[in-house]
């Protein structure tokens, strides 16, 4: 089946045109999930201010069409927004919010809802504050050394 | 979109328009069920008999060895399953490779639920079985060996003549998935001692729907397909007639013109595959350079993922395949690559571009800047090159 008749136009415009894409130099916070043998890994660096509103959001992903827009619609979403507010932000909402996902890409949305969680969680660890009903990431990050050594 | 570059041949073809021509009255004039008494009829019949037998004399067999069936699939499990079913109290035992079309490998293991044992054997990194693990399978129960002609990812072809001498000697039954390799490599079953061959329309320029079952006279095979008494008796189903002339039309076009087409698809395939190599820094090339398919490129992009690439390459009218498992419906990568040893990681990042004598220079030039854009574009979202690109700063 093909992926780009599959996909919402809100989809194929946040992987065509994606919202947010890059680093963020010293961030308040930032997550790594997935794995990288299944096929995805996102990275969401947040910056965040001293009352604690997220100023920026950026992230870099590795994966498909769905992975790519999840992350960018997860990044518009927790801009401006408090902490405790984007702890909310479920993967229903980015799911929502792309004018859904194709069934057999819905993890897609839950990876992006892992790596806020996972981005605050540093920002809480790196403060020395607890944010009520976060929960630390598990981090199954799968980037072997024989993933760097395969000959090119 | 303006541009459309078709590099998925090993997906299916186009139908030439000769072929399509051929076949055309057959649908809205020359209707008739061949099967019928009447004069009309008959005349179709005839025209069926004169395309079986323009096939079989592409691969070297007699007319009564060919069966038509839907397609390619059909003639796998026709295959599989015949031999297993009319050698049941012969033996319970089959060998296969890790690499074969679903086709095979899902015939396999449905049978293996049925008591059968079945070896998969292993390939090499270029995807080539090795004929001592492959005698050293051979049982007393063994009764049929099914490695494929030629693999529709990487394009690896098997040692088929030497592959087959090995069954006979131990009198055991040789079958071939010659899908992507019928209409693009030279055949002849006699002098590769196969005893069962499938091949499929849609993958030389001929129509979806149809196929054959190449079946050596004496081989023991069970009926798949029961009902009427079409294709001697051994497969059931109004004879496709249309199908089967339009078959028979693009096999004649394919297979007088094997060598042009192979060497022009050759040369323009290195060009790619050197290119890619050259221009594009951490990619590999998959399979074997020597024992290869003419229009059969694959590659791997490290640190990108597949589906992503194809919808940018498809966004840039290029039309390609990936082995990735977004792609493949499934959470693992191809298991064609896992196969000659990839990790999941790298398996994710396959390109596969399968062109035909369409294609152009000017087509692959195009595909290879649109690469080079689109692997840098996706280098950059990647956290995994972000990190190797601080490890190696470090």
């Amino acid at each position: 089946m093909s992926q780009v008749t599959e996909y919402s136009e809100k989809v194929m415009d946040h992987f065509t045109n994606p919202r947010n894409m890059g680093e963020i130099e010293d961030p308040s916070g930032v997550g790594t999930v997935g794995n990288a043998k299944c096929g995805d890994i996102m990275r969401m660096y947040l910056d965040i201010d001293e009352n604690g509103i997220v100023r920026d959001a950026k992230f870099k992903t590795f994966g498909c069409g769905a992975a790519v827009a999840t992350s960018s619609m997860a990044t518009e979403l927790v801009k401006g927004k408090s902490v405790r507010e984007a702890l909310e932000v479920t993967n229903k909402a980015v799911m929502e919010a792309l004018d859904g996902l194709p069934p057999v890409k819905v993890h897609c949305s839950l990876l992006a809802e892992q790596a806020i969680h996972a981005a605050l969680w540093d920002y809480a660890t790196k403060n020395n504050i607890s944010i009520e009903g976060l929960k630390p990431p598990v981090n199954d990050i799968d980037e072997t050394e024989e993933f760097y050594k395969m000959p090119g | 979109m303006s541009k459309k570059i078709y590099m998925d041949n090993a997906a299916t073809t186009r139908v030439l328009p000769e072929v399509f021509e051929a076949m055309s009255p057959y649908f809205t004039e020359d209707f008739f069920n061949p099967s019928s008494a009447y004069e009309v009829s008959g005349l179709v019949a005839k025209k069926v008999a004169e395309a079986r037998q323009l096939v079989a004399g592409t691969i070297g067999a007699k007319d009564k060895e060919i069966f038509f069936t839907g397609g390619g699939s059909e003639s796998d499990n026709w295959a599989i399953k015949g031999v297993a079913d009319a050698l049941k109290d012969k033996g319970n035992h089959i060998i296969t490779t890790k690499i074969e079309h679903h086709a095979v490998l899902h015939t396999c293991e449905f049978l293996e639920k049925h008591g059968w044992e079945v070896t998969y054997l292993p390939v090499d990194e270029k995807g080539r079985i090795s004929l001592k693990e492959l005698e050293e399978a051979i049982r007393p129960t063994t009764v049929l060996i099914s490695v494929m002609f030629a693999n529709n990812e990487i394009g690896t072809i098997e040692p088929i003549k030497e592959i087959g001498e090995i069954a006979h000697r131990h009198g055991v039954y040789f079958h071939t998935d010659a899908v992507q390799a019928y209409g693009h490599e030279h055949i002849d079953v006699n002098e590769m001692n196969i005893d069962l061959l499938s091949a499929s329309g849609h993958k030389f320029n001929g129509p979806k729907g149809i196929g054959f079952l190449y079946v050596r006279t004496g081989v023991k095979l069970s009926n798949l397909i029961h009902g009427g008494a079409q294709e001697l008796g051994r497969r059931a189903g109004t004879t496709n007639a249309a199908g089967i002339i339009g078959l028979a039309k693009a096999a004649e076009l394919a297979v007088e013109s094997i060598d042009k087409s192979n060497a022009y698809e050759t040369n323009l395939r290195d060009k790619l595959i050197d290119r890619v190599l050259k221009e594009i820094p951490y990619s590999r090339v998959n399979g074997d350079l020597e024992n290869r398919l003419s229009n059969n490129a694959n590659f791997c992009f490290r640190f990108v993922e597949g589906e992503s690439l194809l919808i940018m390459l498809d966004q840039k009218g290029i039309c390609g395949s990936s082995g990735s498992a977004c792609t493949s419906g499934s959470l693992d990568p191809s298991h064609v690559l896992l196969a000659i040893g990839l990790p999941h990681e790298i398996a994710h990042g396959s390109l596969r571009l399968t062109i035909s004598t369409d294609t152009t220079e000017e087509d692959i030039d195009y595909a290879v800047e649109s690469l080079k854009a689109i692997v840098e574009r996706l280098r950059s979202m990647s956290p995994l090159y972000e990190d190797f690109v601080k490890k190696n700063r470090s």
